[in-house]
Order: structure tokens, then sequence, then C-alpha cells
């Protein structure tokens, strides 16, 4: 499913002392199969964009309203707005809501702390039981919740009697993305899916969705503001800024103008700071920011080096 | 959800905002008894007028005004309902049974609604003009007299603030498990009044979670920062009684005069 949007703007609390605009005139495309970035500071508008994929969001009624106006004498129409989720148009108040949910699953911050049932089983369930059209029998339910849960790394056996509030917190976020993934989405929007975890247990969450992007949802968009992770991982990345959409690139374009990053309060990942570090002192290298090409790299030019050295 | 405007303070500056909480507490009390003690659409015109001022003096637009009023519209047209159905009045214009529409009952359930918005928006008023902070200094303050019989009021103060700090969070916080599981396929909007109970259990599981680690948390940070709450405990920021609030009184104090005065002289039946 191809992401489209034009011209989305959207306003909190519009009318009020606590209006604030969280995006203005966003136009963005996730082709399908991408492995999408969306960068920013909090207060950016990055999960307000992200909250209208699956119509969390909808765009306002007064939105429509100012459309059937006639603009006035030498007055320009304000251009309109395009939301589109593969078939579905969110413009349209009539779109099948609950389909596209089932479509576009969406992890929210912390979704350990949307869990709820008795046992990890009812938990993964849930939505599934939501989303089918027919009522599901005992066994296709485990079946599909065992599926889901073995993808995110956790053994059927021995959690699905388990109370979802007795697992650690790693547990926790896994059992929460189960419970998203189990419909098999096409596409998988994450809002901070690595927040407050440990060193390992993001790098664990990194190769999970790796895994979920190889087998189980066509595309993934991951909203983070650590840049290692979207240098690692992402086909390609959006910076929003103030509620806009700065710049759209691959991360190995991305991290090349550092210093735009800089100036708009980012930060850029490590290799893109040794990288200008060693610029600096006039090493230049050509890598596209992951960890394991910038070894490469710098491999190649240390034993060019050593055997100009060893040459002379 | 966010509809919920009732106990959410709306931060402009006025006349109003700037009153002693005290004086807006006691004006408050003061008003609620102006409205039952009118007997009559003279009185409660007068609670109206002065109504309408206050609301012009505060700054805060009509229509947040009015949706203070629309939680409450169900009870509203409820009481009027039963009250038109079965007042005994004596101008019948319907009957059925011992259900009977006479002109006193409509006059009456009129005037029943009339004082219960009345009721309802000056109640709001008083929680969007009032910080939760200030308010709950005013109500310590006016509560002082019991610390003598030993009545822990700084406690009870405290309690109050809390709830009041803690509506718009744990609002947020339904909002935001309500997302997730609506996400998830949930459906809130859709089914019987059990099936709709039912659908509640997924966020209500969440946020008393959420609001048992929220309490603890600043029962910790409140520990860790020695909150003990003694009586030497000083204040930042003193209550002052100034010239507004000199204002205030005297239109609170014309006010119930007023009413009373209409009572007795202006005996006519509504």
């Amino acid at each position: 499913m191809r992401i489209v949007a034009e011209h989305l703007s959207y306003v909190y609390n519009p009318k009020s002392p606590f209006a604030t605009a969280a995006l203005k005139d966003v136009s963005l495309t996730i082709e399908e199969g991408e492995f999408f970035g969306i960068i920013g500071h909090t207060g950016s508008g990055k999960s307000t964009f992200v909250q209208h994929l699956n119509g969390l969001l909808r765009l306002p009624s007064s939105l429509k309203r100012y459309k059937k106006k006639k603009p006035k004498k030498g007055q320009i129409p304000p251009p309109e707005t395009v939301l589109r989720v593969g078939e579905f148009d969110l413009t349209d108040k009539k779109t099948d809501f609950r389909a596209l949910r089932k479509s576009v699953g969406m992890v929210f911050q912390y979704p350990e702390y949307q869990l709820f049932a008795e046992t990890v089983r009812d938990d993964v369930a849930f939505g599934l039981k939501n989303f089918s059209e027919e009522k599901l029998t005992e066994e296709q339910l485990d079946s599909a919740v065992r599926a889901a849960l073995e993808v995110v790394g956790l053994d059927w056996e021995e959690m699905k009697d388990k109370s979802p509030f007795d697992l650690s917190g790693g547990q926790k976020r896994r059992v929460a993305i189960a419970g998203v993934i189990v419909t098999r989405p096409e596409v998988l929007v994450l809002d901070e899916p690595a927040a407050g975890l440990d060193p390992l247990g993001k790098k664990e969450i990194m190769e999970l969705l790796h895994k979920l992007h190889r087998e189980w949802c066509k595309t993934i968009v991951v909203v983070s503001h650590d840049m290692d992770e979207i240098s690692e991982n992402c086909t390609k990345a959006a910076v929003f800024s103030e509620g806009r959409v700065v710049m759209v690139l691959p991360p190995r374009e991305l991290f090349r103008r550092a210093d735009e990053l800089t100036s708009l309060g980012l930060d850029v990942p490590l290799t893109a700071k040794l990288a200008a570090a060693l610029a600096k002192r006039g090493v230049e290298i050509d890598c596209d920011f992951t960890t394991e090409d910038f070894i490469e790299k710098v491999l190649a030019l240390w034993s060019a080096r050593a055997r100009e050295g060893g040459g002379a | 959800m966010k509809d919920v405007s009732f106990g959410q303070y709306y931060p402009v500056d006025s006349f109003v905002h700037r009153l002693d909480p005290r004086l807006k507490l006691l004006f408050l009390i003061a008003y609620i008894v102006a409205i039952f003690l009118a007997s009559n659409f003279y009185g409660l015109a007068v609670c109206a007028g002065v109504l309408v001022l206050i609301v012009l003096f505060s700054r805060i637009p009509l229509g947040k005004v009015l949706r203070a009023v629309k939680g409450v519209v169900f009870l509203v047209i409820f009481t009027a309902a039963l009250n038109i159905l079965f007042y005994n009045g004596e101008t019948v214009y319907a009957q059925w049974w011992v259900i009977a529409i006479t002109k006193e009952g409509l006059i009456f359930s009129a005037f029943l609604a009339l004082r219960l918005a009345l009721l309802v928006i000056c109640s709001s008023l008083l929680t969007y003009t009032t910080t939760p902070v200030s308010l709950t200094d005013g109500v310590e303050s006016l509560l002082t007299p019991l610390k003598w019989i030993r009545f822990p009021v700084h406690a009870l103060a405290l309690i109050m603030s809390i709830a009041l700090r803690f509506i718009p969070v744990l609002m947020d916080e339904t909002e935001r498990i309500k997302n997730a599981q609506k996400a998830r396929g949930a459906d809130f909007e859709s089914g019987n009044l059990f099936k709709r109970i039912r659908a509640m259990v997924p966020i209500l599981v969440p946020l008393l979670l959420s609001a048992f680690r929220r309490a603890d948390e600043l029962g910790e940070a409140m520990d860790a920062r020695c909150y003990s709450g003694s009586h030497q405990r000083t204040k930042y920021k003193k209550l002052r009684f100034g010239w507004r609030d000199l204002v205030a009184f005297l239109v609170g104090a014309a006010l119930i005069t007023g009413v009373v005065l209409m009572r007795v002289y202006l005996p006519a039946p509504y």
C-alpha cells in the first residue's frame, strides 16, 4: 500500500487558547515496501502525522467547509488536501475505517500500557476478534496468536496463560506488538518502538522490525529521534520540524547534510560524526552511515595506506 | 472525551481571574443560595443578569461556557419532562391517566431548568477562572476554623488539589489508551448498553493501572522532597483581599438582598 499525503494540516484544540498547529501543509509519499523513518523533535508533528495514517485523527470538518467556499477575487484557493493509504481515501467520510485499521497496524509509544486482558493469549487475540467478520473458533485464534507470539520471539507454551502484567518490560512490549501484528497488517506504523529500553532491548526490537519487514508487513514506518536507529535500519527518512517536512532522503544522503540537521536541533548518527571528524583531518570516507559500511570503508583505506607505506 | 470541559482552567487574564479565590468560593455559595431563594422569574432574571456580567468580565468565550451545560443537558431535560408530566396544576392543556400537562407545570419546569443551568454555569465558571492551586489555597484558608477541632484541613486541601490537577492528565491518558485500542479494532460506539460497558474494560484496566502507577510515583517524589504538610509550612503566594474583591463582594451582597426583596415584594407565582 502506497501512502500519499498532500497539503495535510492539523490543528489541536482549534479556536481556543490551547490551539496549536501540529501539521502545516505536509506533503509526503511513502512507497510500498519501504522501511521508512520519521525523524523530528518532540512537538514536530511526527506523531500527529502517523496518527492520520489509520484514521485515528481525521481531517477536521471545518477544512471541508472551507473548501466549499468560493475563493474571493484575487485570492488563491487553498490547495486540496489529499490523504490516501492504498485504496483508502481518508479525506472521504464514508471510508471504511475499520478495514483501514485492519491493514494499517499502529503501535503507540509505550504500547505495554495498553495491555488489559487476563492472559497473554487473550490480549493478543483482542485485535483479531475485533477485526474478523465472522466468529473465529478457539483453534483459529490459538494458531494466529501462536504465530504472532513466535514472530516476536516469545514462546507460546510458556506465555499463553501468563498474565501480561507479570512479564518483564521487554516481554510486555513484545506482547503488545504481537497484539497489533496478529491481524497481519500490510503497513505497520510504530511510534518510538524502542523508547525506554536498554541498548540490548533496543537492538532486539530493531531486529524484530527487520524480521517483520521481511516476512510479515510489507511497509514499516518508524517514528524515532534516535539517529543511529534511522541510519542503521531505514531505506528512507523524512525530517519533521515545527509541523513541516523539511527533507525526505535515504539515510546515506540525509546524513551528508549534517549541518542542516544540526541547525534544526537534531543529532546525526555516530558514524556521521566520525566521518565529519575524519574529514576535518583530510580523510574523506564515502559511506552510507551504517556501522558495517563505515568499518569496511575505514579498513579499506587503512590497508591501502599500509600497502603504500610498505611499498615506499 | 475532549468535550468534557468541566473542571478545566481556562487561561486568560481577566477581572474574574484575578479575584481572590476565597471570595470566589464565597460568592459561588452566595450565588447558589440566591438561585434557590429566588421564587419567581424576576429573581432568576437578576441572577442570570449577574451571571452574564461575570461571563463578560471573565473573557471566557460563550461557547465554552455553554459547553458546561452540555454535560447536564440530559439531567435538565429529564427533570423538566418529569415536572411537565406530573406537576399538579390547575389550567390543564392535555390529560391522560395520571399524566397531565398543565400551564403551571410548564412554567415550573422552565423555572427549574433555568435554575439548574445557572447553577452549573456558575460552578464551572469558578473552575474556568481559578487555577486548581489557588482554589485549594482558598478552600484551605476558608476551612481554617476547622483546624481548631484538629480536622486535617491541609490534607483535605492537598487531596483536592491533586484530584483537580490530575483530571486533564487522566483525560489525556484515556484518550491515548482509547486510540491504542481503537487501532486494534475496538468499537466503543455501537452495540447495546451492556455491550458498550463491556467495551470499556480495555480502557479502564490500563487507565486504573496507570493511575496507581502515577499515585505511587507522586507519593515517592513528594517523600523525596521531604513533604510533610506540617503547620509550619509557609506559602509562596499569599492570598490578599483587593479592590476587585470588594467590588465582587458588593455585587454578591446586592444580589442576595435584591433576590430577598423580590421574594417579599413581588410574590408573583413564577
